[in-house]
């Protein structure tokens, strides 16, 4: 048998069958992480912190404990103690210790009979602060005279001298970026700054904990991971990792916000104590000022060109704002900054920097979006005022198989250039452009990932599948799931059923994140079909007493193969499985591991942006999204992952902020203050699925998730700068910024 | 406090529950009725998560009191599907990709419906201002608007 | 030996070298040979690295092998959203 070749040619790969859970999604019987209910289930709410920065002196809770209905009142103090290292910072952000240290940071929280009680209780808790000076700006923050916010978090990497707000530094290229810039015709160089926004998954994070004094607990929750949920929960907790259970609700949406803990291990601490289940549902409001969001960035950025259109070097300083807590993903934004370039001269260089604000969440892509504004802004200036076009200049400079990275290593099989082939051939970049309008377009790099990943796939009786994955399903990961299993297998994709298993009864799994579920799990659900093939094919060589290797697996069936393997009719699988209990037993296959060929991904957008003059509104009047899919398991999906990231960056681009007042809180804690893109706001968004395969997964797969959220910052700035005739450098271009940036120009 | 005894009928059944006079509608339909197809996606009649139609008119259902219902007929996503029949809308929502993790499918699909009952044959414009109360963050709304469209185009030459 | 590419950052911390050698005939080898040679690397390596070998990206394998002739490069840990 060659279980190993990589296919190419697909017989289920590739097509769009409705997807698995489509019926139950549609008719409103899909269990969400708010869907779910316990016998004897109690409630939860959270008090919160309304100052940027305090000290809490005091929490009284003994109204509220005497409140009718209240079962439970915790605080940090029913918490684990001696936590190190990312367990403590989690701790920290899930329930504050001796300080606040944003506006919403959780204090305090109550369980009761019901919703409403909870609420009225959390009103009773009483607590003192001592109000500290706060810093909410990332360039402020990095100043001297700026409040110090958590001193002493700064790790070694940080160079002397820096404000105790510089909590980490990265610094990375190669060649001489000063003889680089010397060598070129023109050098821009420009400083931007970016707002944080949030993920905006429309289902808030919630669940429904229990936990004993034994020690034992289960655990219902929204969640891109739910093994990280339990192991965060139980470091937390100060429990056992297996003696916690956790499945994961359907999960409405993510985008990078739900791969962390915030209420869950909070209603574990409730529930403990009051020895009953407890449910705990976010408002839209607590989502918005305690979870999520991205950093906020301020950025400089400088490349030399020649007339040609050569890059001779680039440079760029990136420094990020991700909250009072280490972690913005400063290295990502510096590392994928100039990834779409072979570059001979680069510098990049990263600041994480604390401030008052929530704990940054990884969204999307985490980091790179905000590069490419600034980069790809800076190389539309010099196409400009070289009068080169903006494809032809990224061809000329594109990234390939064998280029040296600007982050150090030699690219594999890499799309870029047939995306941007794709953007100069597609229709859309030579339609003729109305008055009022302006066409940008941008490139956009992201790493993807590979990460721990377990799958378990059982044959039933009658010759159907059941596949049990680990990586909660987000954008219908389980059509892709069965489409790969059936392609391995044989047999329709009908008869395979794929379910997201808890964390009992599957091994670890690393979050759905990095985009990696289709690469990754796909992996392991292909593995573990080859697993279950070869056993299959070892009852057939049984049953015809032939060897093992006599045996080979075609179109569903067990079929005998080469010159001495006999004659016999092909078995198909349900043949082999019917009496599988006599002839050796439940036949299964599985398959762990921590693939490590993700491979990276490019992706090109073309946006048309019509500014209005008067009010400063820009409208998207066409969109069109490439990118690099490897190979596409079902397009509908694939097309769906880069419709809704140019959505997403829409919104960034535009509208979507962080508003912090003086005061340090967040001033627009609801959508219809941060407003998201509604269907009116948008164009249909064209979309071209290039393949390249991915040489690290047997069919090609290269994760699609997060790239499509890349370009959209930096090709929709171009597109207004170009259309408002005036340069944008800030985001989002809301209308004001537009009118201020038009009247600045006179 | 006193709750309030509410007659209200259902996706056409007659139902009765008491409430908290400051339950919404949606807290009733989720956690008194075990309707949890209406979604809360912010409880300030935002995103339209929880639409349904109250005497044949599109709410937000985090917007009404629960005892609002009180002899008014509800219609919930769960009283979409004809049996084992699923609507148009529905069978064209999966077939499109219409949705991806498929939280602001109810609403949709509620908000649609109501849609394609007062303009049958709606232009893609109109069914991107009648649904921009109802937000969605997967799909950048390009399938959900050829699923709704389609599903017109069929129904009206069913008819 | 292994030559090993760092980020410039961590020059500080390898007396000015950005480009190390170490003996490892796997990903793990070489960050133990890093820390040995260099045990101020210990604090970066243990937040957290990924190691490119030959253009492949290793996220957190330390298993994978490694020859003299690779191109090996240390970075920071891959993760996504």
């Amino acid at each position: 048998m060659a279980l190993d070749d990589r296919k190419s040619d697909f017989t289920f790969i590739g097509t769009r069958p409705d997807r698995p859970d489509g019926l139950d999604k549609v008719t409103g019987r899909a269990k969400f992480g708010a869907d779910a209910v316990a016998p004897g289930m109690l409630f939860g709410a959270i008090v919160r912190s309304p100052h940027a920065h305090a000290r809490i002196v005091k929490i009284d809770t003994s109204k509220a404990e005497a409140m009718k209905g209240v079962k439970a009142v915790v605080t940090r103090a029913d918490f684990a103690t001696g936590l190190t290292g990312e367990f403590w910072n989690v701790q920290e952000n899930v329930m504050a210790g001796d300080t606040a240290l944003y506006d919403g940071h959780a204090v305090a929280a109550v369980a009761a009979n019901s919703a409403l009680d909870a609420r009225d209780a959390a009103k009773l808790i009483e607590i003192e602060y001592e109000v500290l000076p706060h810093v909410t700006d990332v360039d402020k923050a990095m100043e001297a005279d700026a409040p110090v916010i958590r001193d002493g978090t700064a790790d070694g990497s940080v160079p002397e001298g820096m404000h105790p707000n510089v909590v980490r530094y990265h610094e990375s290229g190669h060649g001489d970026v000063a003889a680089g810039f010397a060598a070129a015709d023109l050098v821009i160089e420009d400083s931007f700054k970016t707002e944080a926004t949030h993920q905006g998954y429309i289902e808030p994070h919630a669940c429904l904990a229990s936990l004993g004094a034994d020690g034992k607990g289960e655990l219902w929750c929204t969640t891109q991971g739910h093994w990280y949920a339990q192991k965060h929960c139980a470091a937390l907790l100060g429990i056992e990792t297996s003696q916690l259970r956790v499945t994961a609700s359907e999960i409405g949406g993510g985008f990078g916000g739900k791969t962390t803990v915030f209420i869950e291990p909070v209603a574990l601490a409730l529930s403990r104590k009051a020895n009953r289940p407890v449910k705990m549902v976010m408002s839209r409001s607590e989502v918005l000022r305690a979870t999520g969001p991205t950093s906020s960035t301020s950025m400089d950025v400088k490349i030399g060109m020649t007339k040609d259109g050569t890059i001779t070097a680039a440079e760029g300083v990136f420094r990020l704002q991700g909250g009072a807590f280490p972690g913005a993903p400063m290295e990502f934004t510096a590392m994928c900054a100039f990834a779409p370039y072979a570059l001979e001269n680069v510098r990049q260089v990263g600041y994480d920097v604390i401030a008052n604000r929530p704990k940054q969440a990884a969204y999307r892509a985490p980091g790179s979006p905000m590069a490419a504004f600034a980069v790809e802004s800076v190389i539309d200036l010099l196409c400009q005022q070289l009068d080169l076009d903006p494809v032809e200049v990224r061809l000329k400079n594109a990234s390939k198989k064998g280029t040296k990275a600007s982050y150090g290593p030699r690219f594999d099989d890499i799309g870029l250039v047939e995306c941007l082939e794709a953007a100069r051939d597609h229709p859309h970049y030579s339609a003729q452009l109305e008055q009022g309008q302006g066409r940008g377009i941008s490139c956009g790099f992201w790493f993807n990932h590979g990460g721990e990943t377990s799958v378990s796939l059982a044959l039933s009786e009658d010759g159907t599948v059941q596949v049990s994955v680990g990586t909660p399903d987000i954008g219908g990961s389980r059509a892709s799931m069965a489409l790969m299993a059936s392609e391995t297998l044989g047999i329709p994709y009908e008869n395979i059923r794929v379910t997201i298993a808890d964390t009992a009864t599957l091994g670890y799994n690393d979050v759905s994140h990095g985009s990696r579920v289709t690469y990754a799990s796909g992996l392991a659900t292909i593995k573990a079909a080859q697993a279950a093939i070869a056993e299959m094919c070892k009852r057939a060589a049984a049953k015809w007493g032939i060897p093992e290797d006599a045996v080979k697996w075609e179109d569903g069936c067990a079929v005998p193969s080469g010159p001495n393997a006999g004659d016999f009719e092909p078995l198909a699988m349900a043949d082999i499985t019917a009496d599988m209990g006599a002839t050796g037993g439940p036949i299964s296959g599985h398959f762990e591991a921590t693939p490590e060929g993700a491979g990276v991904s490019f992706g090109v957008h073309i946006v048309d942006a019509q500014v209005d003059p008067e009010t400063g509104k820009t409208s998207i009047p066409r969109y069109t999204v490439i990118q690099d899919a490897g190979k596409a398991i079902h397009p509908a999906y694939v097309e769906g992952q880069f419709q809704g990231g140019a959505a997403q960056g829409i919104g960034w681009a535009l509208n979507e902020e962080y508003v912090y007042g003086e005061d340090g809180r967040l001033q627009n804690a609801v959508f219809l203050d941060y407003r998201i893109p509604v269907a009116s706001d948008l164009p249909m968004i064209d979309t071209v699925i290039v393949e390249v395969p991915n040489p690290g997964h047997p069919y090609g797969v290269r994760g699609v998730g997060e790239t499509g959220i890349v370009p959209p910052l930096a090709a929709i700035a171009n597109a207004v700068s170009r259309a408002a005739g005036v340069r944008m450098f800030e985001l989002p271009m809301s209308p004001p910024r537009i009118l201020a940036a038009l009247k600045a120009d006179g | 406090m006193t709750k309030i005894h509410v007659t209200t009928t259902v996706n056409g059944d007659e139902t009765e529950f008491l409430c908290d006079p400051r339950e919404t509608l949606l807290d009733v339909l989720r956690d008194r009725l075990n309707l949890t197809g209406a979604k809360e996606g912010c409880g300030t009649g935002d995103c339209g998560a929880c639409s349904v139609t109250m005497e044949g008119r599109l709410v937000c259902s985090c917007l009404v009191l629960g005892a609002e219902a009180e002899g008014k007929d509800i219609a919930t996503v769960e009283g979409i599907a004809d049996g084992d029949t699923l609507h148009p809308l529905q069978r064209k929502f999966i077939e499109h990709a219409a949705l991806q993790c498929g939280i602001c499918t109810p609403g949709i699909l509620v908000a649609a419906k109501s849609l394609l009952e007062k303009n049958p044959d709606p232009s893609e414009t109109e069914v991107r201002y009648w649904l921009a109360g109802n937000l969605c963050r997967c799909t950048g709304y390009d399938k959900i608007i050829r699923a709704v469209m389609d599903a017109a185009t069929e129904m009206r030459e069913a008819s | 030996m292994v030559e090993v590419n760092l980020w410039s950052g961590l020059r500080s911390l390898t007396g000015g070298k950005q480009v190390v050698e170490v003996e490892a005939s796997t990903v793990g080898e070489v960050l133990s040979g890093l820390v040995k040679a260099y045990p101020q690397l210990k604090g970066p390596i243990e937040a957290g690295v990924s190691v490119a070998v030959d253009g492949r990206i290793i996220a957190s394998g330390l298993t994978e092998p490694v020859s003299p002739g690779s191109e090996v490069y240390l970075m920071q840990r891959l993760k996504g959203g």
